[in-house]
Protein backbone atom coordinates (compact mmCIF):
# COMPACT_ATOMS: atom_id res chain seq x y z
CA UNK A 1 0.00 0.00 0.00
CA UNK A 2 1.44 3.68 -1.12
CA UNK A 3 1.80 6.24 1.85
CA UNK A 4 2.30 9.76 1.82
CA UNK A 5 4.99 10.82 4.32
CA UNK A 6 3.82 14.38 4.75
CA UNK A 7 7.13 16.67 6.21
CA UNK A 8 5.86 19.42 8.88
CA UNK A 9 8.19 21.95 10.68
CA UNK A 10 8.95 25.06 11.59
CA UNK A 11 10.29 26.97 7.95
CA UNK A 12 12.16 29.67 9.84
CA UNK A 13 14.27 27.15 11.52
CA UNK A 14 14.76 25.25 8.44
CA UNK A 15 16.10 28.39 6.49
CA UNK A 16 17.76 29.17 9.21
CA UNK A 17 20.34 25.77 9.14
CA UNK A 18 23.68 26.75 7.50
CA UNK A 19 24.49 25.11 4.42
CA UNK A 20 27.05 22.46 6.03
CA UNK A 21 24.17 22.05 7.87
CA UNK A 22 21.85 21.47 5.49
CA UNK A 23 23.81 19.56 3.37
CA UNK A 24 24.44 16.88 6.01
CA UNK A 25 20.94 16.56 7.06
CA UNK A 26 20.24 15.87 3.36
CA UNK A 27 23.40 13.08 3.24
CA UNK A 28 21.56 11.43 6.01
CA UNK A 29 17.94 11.46 4.52
CA UNK A 30 19.57 10.57 1.49
CA UNK A 31 20.84 7.31 3.06
CA UNK A 32 17.72 6.29 3.93
CA UNK A 33 15.98 7.06 0.17
CA UNK A 34 18.63 4.94 -1.25
CA UNK A 35 16.98 2.18 1.11
CA UNK A 36 13.99 2.24 0.31
CA UNK A 37 14.53 2.97 -3.17
CA UNK A 38 16.98 -0.15 -3.51
CA UNK A 39 14.00 -2.15 -2.16
CA UNK A 40 11.77 -0.97 -4.48
CA UNK A 41 9.38 1.17 -2.24
CA UNK A 42 10.65 4.64 -2.90
CA UNK A 43 7.78 6.59 -4.58
CA UNK A 44 8.18 10.45 -6.30
CA UNK A 45 10.52 12.39 -3.06
CA UNK A 46 9.72 16.68 -2.85
CA UNK A 47 11.11 19.66 -0.82
CA UNK A 48 8.82 22.70 -1.53
CA UNK A 49 10.04 26.08 -1.78
CA UNK A 50 9.01 28.49 1.51
CA UNK A 51 5.16 29.15 1.91
CA UNK A 52 6.35 32.56 1.18
CA UNK A 53 6.89 31.73 -2.92
CA UNK A 54 2.89 29.73 -2.38
CA UNK A 55 0.14 30.74 -4.13
CA UNK A 56 -3.61 29.73 -3.21
CA UNK A 57 -6.38 29.06 -5.64
CA UNK A 58 -9.75 29.24 -3.57
CA UNK A 59 -13.12 27.54 -4.73
CA UNK A 60 -16.08 29.23 -4.57
CA UNK A 61 -19.46 30.02 -5.52
CA UNK A 62 -18.01 32.13 -8.63
CA UNK A 63 -14.86 32.60 -10.20
CA UNK A 64 -11.62 30.56 -8.16
CA UNK A 65 -9.89 33.63 -6.07
CA UNK A 66 -6.24 33.52 -6.07
CA UNK A 67 -4.70 34.21 -2.74
CA UNK A 68 -0.83 34.96 -1.90
CA UNK A 69 0.61 32.71 0.60
CA UNK A 70 -0.54 28.86 2.04
CA UNK A 71 -3.80 27.51 2.31
CA UNK A 72 -3.41 27.71 5.61
CA UNK A 73 -1.36 29.80 8.59
CA UNK A 74 0.33 27.26 10.58
CA UNK A 75 3.01 27.25 13.52
CA UNK A 76 4.65 23.81 11.45
CA UNK A 77 4.61 23.79 7.58
CA UNK A 78 4.44 21.77 4.99
CA UNK A 79 8.23 21.41 3.78
CA UNK A 80 7.97 18.05 1.70
CA UNK A 81 6.46 14.62 1.18
CA UNK A 82 7.45 11.27 0.14
CA UNK A 83 5.90 8.61 -1.37
CA UNK A 84 6.47 5.46 0.22
CA UNK A 85 5.43 1.73 -0.21
CA UNK A 86 4.38 -0.02 2.73
CA UNK A 87 2.89 -3.31 3.64
CA UNK A 88 1.41 -1.75 7.09
CA UNK A 89 1.20 1.41 8.84
CA UNK A 90 3.61 -0.13 11.25
CA UNK A 91 6.07 -0.07 8.05
CA UNK A 92 4.95 3.40 7.22
CA UNK A 93 5.56 4.42 11.18
CA UNK A 94 8.82 2.35 11.15
CA UNK A 95 9.83 4.55 7.47
CA UNK A 96 8.85 7.96 9.09
CA UNK A 97 10.45 7.18 12.60
CA UNK A 98 14.27 6.56 10.01
CA UNK A 99 13.54 10.00 8.73
CA UNK A 100 13.24 11.68 12.21
CA UNK A 101 16.05 9.86 13.15
CA UNK A 102 18.73 11.26 10.46
CA UNK A 103 16.43 14.69 10.64
CA UNK A 104 16.23 15.34 14.75
CA UNK A 105 14.62 18.12 16.45
CA UNK A 106 11.41 19.52 16.25
CA UNK A 107 8.74 18.78 13.23
CA UNK A 108 6.48 16.02 12.57
CA UNK A 109 5.73 13.60 9.83
CA UNK A 110 1.74 13.48 9.00
CA UNK A 111 1.22 9.33 7.60
CA UNK A 112 -1.41 9.40 4.89
CA UNK A 113 -2.37 6.14 3.31
CA UNK A 114 -2.40 6.86 -0.69
CA UNK A 115 -5.96 6.39 -2.31
CA UNK A 116 -5.44 7.61 -6.31
CA UNK A 117 -1.86 7.69 -7.95
CA UNK A 118 -1.31 8.13 -11.33
CA UNK A 119 2.98 7.66 -11.93
CA UNK A 120 3.11 9.00 -15.24
CA UNK A 121 4.20 12.43 -15.32
CA UNK A 122 5.50 14.62 -17.89
CA UNK A 123 7.49 17.34 -16.08
CA UNK A 124 11.16 16.34 -15.08
CA UNK B 1 22.28 17.71 12.99
CA UNK B 2 23.41 17.60 16.03
CA UNK B 3 21.62 18.74 19.67
CA UNK B 4 24.02 21.78 19.70
CA UNK B 5 23.23 23.13 15.93
CA UNK B 6 19.43 22.50 15.54
CA UNK B 7 19.05 24.27 19.27
CA UNK B 8 21.06 27.28 17.99
CA UNK B 9 18.88 26.84 14.34
CA UNK B 10 15.81 27.26 16.66
CA UNK B 11 16.96 29.70 19.20
CA UNK B 12 17.46 32.09 16.24
CA UNK B 13 14.34 31.77 14.50
CA UNK B 14 12.21 32.08 17.67
CA UNK B 15 14.29 35.63 18.28
CA UNK B 16 11.89 38.27 15.76
CA UNK B 17 9.22 36.80 17.15
CA UNK B 18 10.44 36.52 21.04
CA UNK B 19 12.02 39.38 21.63
CA UNK B 20 8.93 41.10 19.60
CA UNK B 21 6.60 39.97 22.67
CA UNK B 22 9.32 40.41 25.13
CA UNK B 23 9.38 44.22 24.32
CA UNK B 24 5.65 43.94 24.09
CA UNK B 25 5.65 43.28 27.45
CA UNK B 26 8.72 45.21 28.70
CA UNK B 27 8.46 48.38 26.45
CA UNK B 28 12.41 48.32 27.16
CA UNK B 29 14.14 47.11 24.36
CA UNK B 30 17.30 46.20 26.58
CA UNK B 31 15.21 44.80 28.89
CA UNK B 32 13.41 42.70 26.19
CA UNK B 33 17.20 41.62 24.88
CA UNK B 34 17.92 40.90 28.23
CA UNK B 35 15.22 38.26 29.14
CA UNK B 36 15.85 37.05 25.65
CA UNK B 37 19.59 36.15 26.47
CA UNK B 38 18.32 35.03 29.49
CA UNK B 39 15.80 32.26 27.83
CA UNK B 40 17.90 31.22 25.57
CA UNK B 41 20.75 30.19 28.25
CA UNK B 42 18.14 27.99 30.10
CA UNK B 43 16.92 26.27 26.74
CA UNK B 44 20.20 25.60 25.99
CA UNK B 45 20.73 23.63 29.31
CA UNK B 46 16.75 22.28 29.20
CA UNK B 47 15.95 21.54 25.54
CA UNK B 48 18.90 18.75 25.56
CA UNK B 49 17.78 17.31 28.50
CA UNK B 50 13.35 17.39 28.51
CA UNK B 51 13.79 17.44 24.56
CA UNK B 52 12.68 20.49 22.53
CA UNK B 53 9.47 22.32 23.61
CA UNK B 54 6.60 21.82 20.81
CA UNK B 55 6.72 26.40 20.30
CA UNK B 56 10.08 27.10 20.87
CA UNK B 57 9.08 30.99 20.34
CA UNK B 58 6.01 30.28 22.67
CA UNK B 59 8.52 28.94 25.52
CA UNK B 60 11.59 31.71 25.61
CA UNK B 61 8.99 34.54 25.24
CA UNK B 62 7.34 32.59 29.01
CA UNK B 63 10.34 31.49 30.26
CA UNK B 64 11.91 34.96 29.34
CA UNK B 65 9.17 37.19 30.98
CA UNK B 66 9.40 35.45 34.27
CA UNK B 67 13.32 35.68 33.90
CA UNK B 68 12.98 39.06 33.42
CA UNK B 69 10.52 39.70 36.06
CA UNK B 70 12.27 37.61 38.65
CA UNK B 71 15.54 40.08 37.90
CA UNK B 72 13.68 43.05 37.72
CA UNK B 73 12.18 42.07 41.40
CA UNK B 74 15.67 41.38 42.10
CA UNK B 75 17.09 44.62 41.41
CA UNK B 76 14.48 46.05 43.26
CA UNK B 77 14.18 43.94 46.51
CA UNK B 78 17.14 41.89 46.68
CA UNK B 79 14.64 38.82 46.08
CA UNK B 80 16.44 35.01 45.35
CA UNK B 81 16.15 33.90 42.22
CA UNK B 82 13.94 30.69 41.81
CA UNK B 83 16.09 27.28 40.46
CA UNK B 84 16.62 27.47 36.94
CA UNK B 85 15.27 23.61 36.96
CA UNK B 86 11.70 25.17 38.17
CA UNK B 87 10.97 27.49 35.84
CA UNK B 88 12.33 25.20 32.95
CA UNK B 89 10.39 22.21 34.52
CA UNK B 90 6.75 25.02 35.05
CA UNK B 91 6.76 25.53 31.44
CA UNK B 92 4.28 22.78 30.53
CA UNK B 93 0.31 24.22 31.10
CA UNK B 94 1.81 27.83 31.20
CA UNK B 95 3.43 27.28 28.28
CA UNK B 96 0.33 26.37 26.22
CA UNK B 97 -1.68 29.47 27.84
CA UNK B 98 1.05 31.41 26.41
CA UNK B 99 0.71 29.25 23.01
CA UNK B 100 -3.03 30.27 23.35
CA UNK B 101 -2.77 33.91 23.43
CA UNK B 102 -0.24 34.16 20.95
CA UNK B 103 -2.50 34.01 17.96
CA UNK B 104 -1.79 35.48 14.42
CA UNK B 105 -2.45 38.88 15.22
CA UNK B 106 0.47 39.18 18.09
CA UNK B 107 2.55 37.72 16.27
CA UNK B 108 2.49 39.57 13.17
CA UNK B 109 2.26 42.49 15.37
CA UNK B 110 5.20 41.66 17.84
CA UNK B 111 7.31 41.79 14.65
CA UNK B 112 6.15 44.52 12.97
CA UNK B 113 6.34 46.63 16.23
CA UNK B 114 10.14 45.65 16.31
CA UNK B 115 10.73 46.02 12.78
CA UNK B 116 9.56 49.50 13.03
CA UNK B 117 11.42 50.45 15.79
CA UNK B 118 14.39 49.37 14.67
CA UNK B 119 13.75 51.25 11.62
CA UNK B 120 11.56 54.47 12.44
CA UNK B 121 12.04 57.15 9.93
CA UNK B 122 14.29 59.50 12.90
CA UNK B 123 16.98 56.99 13.23
CA UNK B 124 19.47 57.15 10.11
CA UNK B 125 19.63 54.64 8.00
CA UNK B 126 23.06 53.16 9.07
CA UNK B 127 21.62 53.56 12.22
CA UNK B 128 18.64 51.45 11.62
CA UNK B 129 20.52 48.99 9.99
CA UNK B 130 23.06 48.17 13.08
CA UNK B 131 19.56 48.07 15.20
CA UNK B 132 18.09 45.62 12.96
CA UNK B 133 21.21 43.44 12.44
CA UNK B 134 22.02 43.32 16.15
CA UNK B 135 18.63 42.95 17.81
CA UNK B 136 16.00 41.19 15.29
CA UNK B 137 18.79 38.84 13.17
CA UNK B 138 20.92 38.83 16.37
CA UNK B 139 24.07 39.27 14.90
CA UNK B 140 26.61 40.33 17.53
CA UNK B 141 28.42 43.73 17.62
CA UNK B 142 31.76 42.27 16.70
CA UNK B 143 30.14 40.27 13.55
CA UNK B 144 28.17 43.69 12.56
CA UNK B 145 31.06 45.77 12.71
CA UNK B 146 33.35 43.68 10.48
CA UNK B 147 30.65 43.16 7.94
CA UNK B 148 30.31 46.99 7.62
CA UNK B 149 34.18 47.59 7.67
CA UNK B 150 34.12 49.72 10.74
CA UNK B 151 35.67 49.36 14.12
CA UNK B 152 33.44 47.28 17.12
CA UNK B 153 33.61 50.16 19.05
CA UNK B 154 32.48 52.52 16.84
CA UNK B 155 29.54 49.77 15.68
CA UNK B 156 28.85 50.01 19.59
CA UNK B 157 28.18 53.21 20.05
CA UNK B 158 26.11 53.20 16.37
CA UNK B 159 23.79 50.87 18.31
CA UNK B 160 24.21 52.52 21.81
CA UNK B 161 23.22 56.12 20.05
CA UNK B 162 20.28 54.58 18.62
CA UNK B 163 19.21 52.43 21.15
CA UNK B 164 19.22 55.73 23.69
CA UNK B 165 16.87 57.33 21.34
CA UNK B 166 14.63 54.51 21.40
CA UNK B 167 14.81 54.94 24.91
CA UNK B 168 14.44 58.25 25.34
CA UNK B 169 10.64 58.23 24.28
CA UNK B 170 11.62 59.73 21.32
CA UNK B 171 10.04 56.79 19.25
CA UNK B 172 6.84 55.49 20.00
CA UNK B 173 6.19 51.92 20.75
CA UNK B 174 2.47 51.68 19.26
CA UNK B 175 2.56 50.09 15.92
CA UNK B 176 0.93 52.77 13.49
CA UNK B 177 -2.39 52.61 12.07
CA UNK B 178 -2.78 50.77 8.21
CA UNK B 179 -2.56 53.83 6.09
CA UNK B 180 0.83 54.60 8.00
CA UNK B 181 1.96 50.79 8.01
CA UNK B 182 2.27 50.40 4.09
CA UNK B 183 4.55 53.60 4.19
CA UNK B 184 6.81 52.20 7.21
CA UNK B 185 7.12 48.97 5.50
CA UNK B 186 8.82 50.84 2.90
CA UNK B 187 11.64 52.00 5.46
CA UNK B 188 12.01 48.74 6.53
CA UNK B 189 11.81 47.26 3.15
CA UNK B 190 14.64 50.12 1.74
CA UNK B 191 16.81 49.15 5.26
CA UNK B 192 16.96 45.30 4.05
CA UNK B 193 17.91 46.38 0.75
CA UNK B 194 20.84 48.25 2.15
CA UNK B 195 22.10 45.56 3.82
CA UNK B 196 22.07 43.60 1.09
CA UNK B 197 23.74 45.73 -1.10
CA UNK B 198 26.60 46.05 1.43
CA UNK B 199 26.81 42.28 0.76
CA UNK B 200 26.65 41.95 -2.64
CA UNK B 201 28.99 44.93 -2.95
CA UNK B 202 31.68 43.06 -1.57
CA UNK B 203 34.51 42.46 -3.61
CA UNK B 204 35.64 39.04 -3.84
CA UNK B 205 37.92 37.03 -1.63
CA UNK B 206 38.12 37.67 1.34
CA UNK B 207 36.35 40.70 2.06
CA UNK B 208 33.00 38.83 0.32
CA UNK B 209 33.13 35.78 3.05
CA UNK B 210 33.08 38.75 5.35
CA UNK B 211 30.51 40.35 3.91
CA UNK B 212 28.07 38.27 1.79
CA UNK B 213 26.55 36.77 4.95
CA UNK B 214 24.48 40.13 4.95
CA UNK B 215 23.10 38.91 1.82
CA UNK B 216 21.46 36.03 3.83
CA UNK B 217 20.81 37.92 6.40
CA UNK B 218 18.36 40.37 4.72
CA UNK B 219 16.71 37.87 2.40
CA UNK B 220 15.91 36.12 5.73
CA UNK B 221 14.34 39.32 7.47
CA UNK B 222 12.72 40.07 3.40
CA UNK B 223 11.21 36.46 4.05
CA UNK B 224 10.24 37.87 7.80
CA UNK B 225 8.69 41.27 6.14
CA UNK B 226 6.60 39.29 3.72
CA UNK B 227 4.95 36.73 5.89
CA UNK B 228 4.03 40.53 7.85
CA UNK B 229 2.63 41.85 4.05
CA UNK B 230 2.08 38.53 2.39
CA UNK B 231 -0.17 40.30 -0.44
CA UNK B 232 2.17 43.19 -0.93
CA UNK B 233 3.52 42.97 -4.19
CA UNK B 234 6.74 45.49 -3.79
CA UNK B 235 7.66 43.07 -0.58
CA UNK B 236 7.35 39.90 -3.30
CA UNK B 237 9.37 41.94 -5.44
CA UNK B 238 12.29 42.96 -3.34
CA UNK B 239 12.67 39.66 -1.67
CA UNK B 240 12.47 37.90 -5.78
CA UNK B 241 15.21 40.45 -6.47
CA UNK B 242 17.53 39.72 -3.78
CA UNK B 243 17.19 36.03 -4.30
CA UNK B 244 17.77 36.25 -8.27
CA UNK B 245 20.73 38.33 -7.61
CA UNK B 246 22.28 36.64 -4.71
CA UNK B 247 21.88 33.27 -7.01
CA UNK B 248 24.76 34.39 -8.93
CA UNK B 249 27.12 35.01 -6.21
CA UNK B 250 29.03 32.04 -7.10
CA UNK B 251 29.74 32.81 -10.31
CA UNK B 252 30.29 36.62 -9.77
CA UNK B 253 34.21 36.23 -9.04
CA UNK B 254 37.14 34.49 -10.16
CA UNK B 255 39.57 32.72 -7.72
CA UNK B 256 41.73 35.49 -8.00
CA UNK B 257 39.15 37.81 -6.98
CA UNK B 258 38.50 39.36 -10.14
CA UNK B 259 34.67 40.24 -11.40
CA UNK B 260 33.28 38.13 -13.63
CA UNK B 261 30.96 40.03 -15.67
CA UNK B 262 26.98 38.57 -16.50
CA UNK B 263 28.14 37.47 -20.06
CA UNK B 264 30.63 35.58 -18.87
CA UNK B 265 30.11 34.18 -15.99
CA UNK B 266 29.22 30.00 -15.70
CA UNK B 267 25.18 29.74 -15.57
CA UNK B 268 25.81 26.59 -14.26
CA UNK B 269 27.07 27.98 -10.93
CA UNK B 270 24.11 29.61 -10.18
CA UNK B 271 21.67 28.73 -7.75
CA UNK B 272 18.64 27.37 -9.36
CA UNK B 273 16.68 27.20 -6.28
CA UNK B 274 16.95 30.47 -5.15
CA UNK B 275 16.19 31.21 -8.79
CA UNK B 276 12.82 29.43 -8.71
CA UNK B 277 11.93 31.19 -5.63
CA UNK B 278 12.68 34.27 -6.88
CA UNK B 279 11.05 34.10 -10.16
CA UNK B 280 7.66 32.15 -8.32
CA UNK B 281 7.45 35.85 -6.32
CA UNK B 282 7.81 38.21 -9.20
CA UNK B 283 5.23 36.07 -11.17
CA UNK B 284 3.16 36.40 -7.75
CA UNK B 285 4.06 39.86 -7.60
CA UNK B 286 3.19 40.65 -11.26
CA UNK B 287 -0.18 39.62 -11.34
CA UNK B 288 -1.17 42.63 -8.98
CA UNK B 289 -0.22 44.86 -11.46
CA UNK B 290 0.99 47.44 -9.13
CA UNK B 291 4.09 48.60 -10.31
CA UNK B 292 6.88 49.16 -8.31
CA UNK B 293 10.96 49.67 -8.65
CA UNK B 294 11.61 46.38 -6.64
CA UNK B 295 9.60 44.63 -8.63
CA UNK B 296 10.51 46.25 -12.20
CA UNK B 297 14.47 45.71 -10.86
CA UNK B 298 12.88 41.98 -10.12
CA UNK B 299 11.99 41.24 -13.67
CA UNK B 300 15.03 42.51 -15.00
CA UNK B 301 17.02 40.13 -12.88
CA UNK B 302 14.57 37.62 -13.67
CA UNK B 303 15.19 37.87 -17.67
CA UNK B 304 18.96 37.16 -16.64
CA UNK B 305 17.78 34.25 -14.77
CA UNK B 306 15.89 32.34 -17.44
CA UNK B 307 17.79 32.89 -20.35
CA UNK B 308 19.75 29.59 -20.69
CA UNK B 309 22.88 31.29 -22.52
CA UNK B 310 23.90 35.27 -22.41
CA UNK B 311 22.60 35.34 -26.41
CA UNK B 312 19.06 34.35 -25.22
CA UNK B 313 18.89 37.12 -22.93
CA UNK B 314 15.31 39.38 -23.61
CA UNK B 315 17.59 42.53 -23.98
CA UNK B 316 14.53 44.45 -26.00
CA UNK B 317 12.42 43.35 -22.80
CA UNK B 318 15.18 44.56 -20.40
CA UNK B 319 15.45 47.65 -21.93
CA UNK B 320 12.05 48.66 -21.25
CA UNK B 321 11.83 47.59 -18.13
CA UNK B 322 15.05 50.20 -17.21
CA UNK B 323 12.79 52.81 -19.22
CA UNK B 324 10.18 52.18 -16.73
CA UNK B 325 12.80 51.77 -13.98
CA UNK B 326 13.76 55.60 -15.32
CA UNK B 327 10.43 56.54 -14.54
CA UNK B 328 9.40 55.46 -11.57
CA UNK B 329 13.07 56.55 -10.16
CA UNK B 330 14.90 58.60 -12.58
CA UNK B 331 19.10 58.68 -12.04
CA UNK B 332 21.44 58.94 -14.78
CA UNK B 333 22.65 55.52 -13.65
CA UNK B 334 19.54 53.72 -14.39
CA UNK B 335 19.70 55.70 -17.78
CA UNK B 336 23.58 53.81 -18.02
CA UNK B 337 21.89 50.57 -17.47
CA UNK B 338 19.68 51.14 -19.64
CA UNK B 339 22.08 51.73 -22.36
CA UNK B 340 23.63 48.45 -22.04
CA UNK B 341 20.79 47.32 -22.95
CA UNK B 342 20.49 49.29 -26.27
CA UNK B 343 23.69 48.75 -27.04
CA UNK B 344 22.52 44.89 -27.61
CA UNK B 345 19.26 45.54 -29.12
CA UNK B 346 20.26 48.88 -30.86
CA UNK B 347 24.23 49.07 -31.12
CA UNK B 348 26.93 50.85 -29.96
CA UNK B 349 26.29 54.24 -31.48
CA UNK B 350 22.55 54.34 -30.28
CA UNK B 351 23.89 53.09 -26.45
CA UNK B 352 27.18 56.09 -26.91
CA UNK B 353 24.48 58.59 -27.98
CA UNK B 354 22.43 57.94 -24.10
CA UNK B 355 25.74 57.83 -22.39
CA UNK B 356 27.76 60.72 -23.47
CA UNK B 357 25.31 63.23 -22.24
CA UNK B 358 25.48 61.59 -18.48
CA UNK B 359 28.89 63.21 -18.81
CA UNK B 360 28.65 65.72 -16.09
CA UNK B 361 26.68 63.83 -13.04
CA UNK B 362 28.23 60.70 -13.71
CA UNK B 363 31.79 62.11 -14.59
CA UNK B 364 33.62 60.30 -10.92
CA UNK B 365 31.42 57.51 -11.80
CA UNK B 366 33.77 53.91 -12.42
CA UNK B 367 30.90 52.33 -14.10
CA UNK B 368 30.23 55.54 -16.52
CA UNK B 369 33.70 55.03 -18.04
CA UNK B 370 33.72 51.61 -18.39
CA UNK B 371 30.57 51.64 -20.21
CA UNK B 372 31.62 54.71 -22.43
CA UNK B 373 35.37 52.63 -22.91
CA UNK B 374 33.66 49.43 -23.87
CA UNK B 375 30.94 51.17 -26.41
CA UNK B 376 34.05 52.86 -28.06
CA UNK B 377 35.93 49.98 -28.31
CA UNK B 378 33.48 48.70 -30.19
CA UNK B 379 32.86 51.06 -32.65
CA UNK B 380 36.74 50.99 -33.17
CA UNK B 381 37.49 54.37 -31.64
CA UNK B 382 40.26 52.75 -29.37
CA UNK B 383 42.42 55.76 -28.63
CA UNK B 384 39.37 57.28 -26.83
CA UNK B 385 38.27 54.00 -25.54
CA UNK B 386 41.84 53.89 -23.52
CA UNK B 387 41.44 57.46 -22.53
CA UNK B 388 38.22 56.12 -21.04
CA UNK B 389 39.45 53.18 -19.58
CA UNK B 390 42.01 55.00 -17.86
CA UNK B 391 39.74 57.33 -15.91
CA UNK B 392 38.08 54.15 -15.13
CA UNK B 393 40.66 52.42 -13.77
CA UNK B 394 41.47 55.84 -11.35
CA UNK B 395 37.91 55.76 -10.36
CA UNK B 396 37.54 52.16 -9.60
CA UNK B 397 36.66 51.21 -6.51
CA UNK B 398 38.38 47.43 -5.14
CA UNK B 399 40.95 46.22 -6.94
CA UNK B 400 38.68 43.51 -8.88
CA UNK B 401 37.25 46.46 -10.78
CA UNK B 402 40.39 48.35 -11.51
CA UNK B 403 41.99 44.27 -12.97
CA UNK B 404 38.88 43.76 -15.38
CA UNK B 405 39.37 47.01 -16.83
CA UNK B 406 43.34 46.31 -17.23
CA UNK B 407 42.61 43.52 -19.07
CA UNK B 408 40.69 45.86 -22.05
CA UNK B 409 43.51 48.01 -21.78
CA UNK B 410 45.99 44.97 -22.49
CA UNK B 411 44.09 44.09 -25.34
CA UNK B 412 43.85 47.01 -26.95
CA UNK B 413 47.51 47.32 -26.21
CA UNK B 414 48.23 44.21 -28.11
CA UNK B 415 45.96 44.73 -30.69
CA UNK B 416 47.89 47.50 -31.44
CA UNK B 417 51.64 45.54 -31.35
CA UNK B 418 49.73 43.06 -33.13
CA UNK B 419 48.79 46.32 -35.88
CA UNK B 420 52.10 47.24 -35.71
CA UNK B 421 54.00 44.35 -36.38
CA UNK B 422 51.95 43.37 -38.94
Amino acid sequence: MLYAILCYNVEDVVSGWSKDEDDAVMARLAVVEDRLAKAGRLGPVARLLPTTAATTLRKGTGEPVVIDGPFAETKEQLLGFYLVDCATLDEALETARELTRANPGTGSYEIRPVAVYHPAIGAS
Amino acid sequence: MTDTAWISAALAAARPQAIGALLRYFRDLDLAEEAYQDACLRALKAWPKNGPPRDPAAWLIFVGRNAAIDAVRKRKHHQALPEDDVLADDDGDAESRVVARLDEADYRDDILRLLFICCHPALAPTHQIALALRIVSGLTVRQIARAFLVSEAAMEQRITRAKGRIASGEIPFETPGPQERAERAGVVAAMIYLVFNEGYSASGGGEASMRTPLCDEAIRLGRLLLRIFPTDPEVMGLVALMLLQHARSSARFAANGEAILLDDQDRGLWNRTMIAEGLALIDKAMRHRQVGSYQVQAAIAALHARAATPKDTDWAQIELLYATLELLQPSPVITLNRAVAVSKTRGAQAALDMVEPLADRLGGYFHFFGLKGNLLLQLGRTEEARIAFDRAIALANSPAEAAHIRMHLDRLLAEAQAASAS
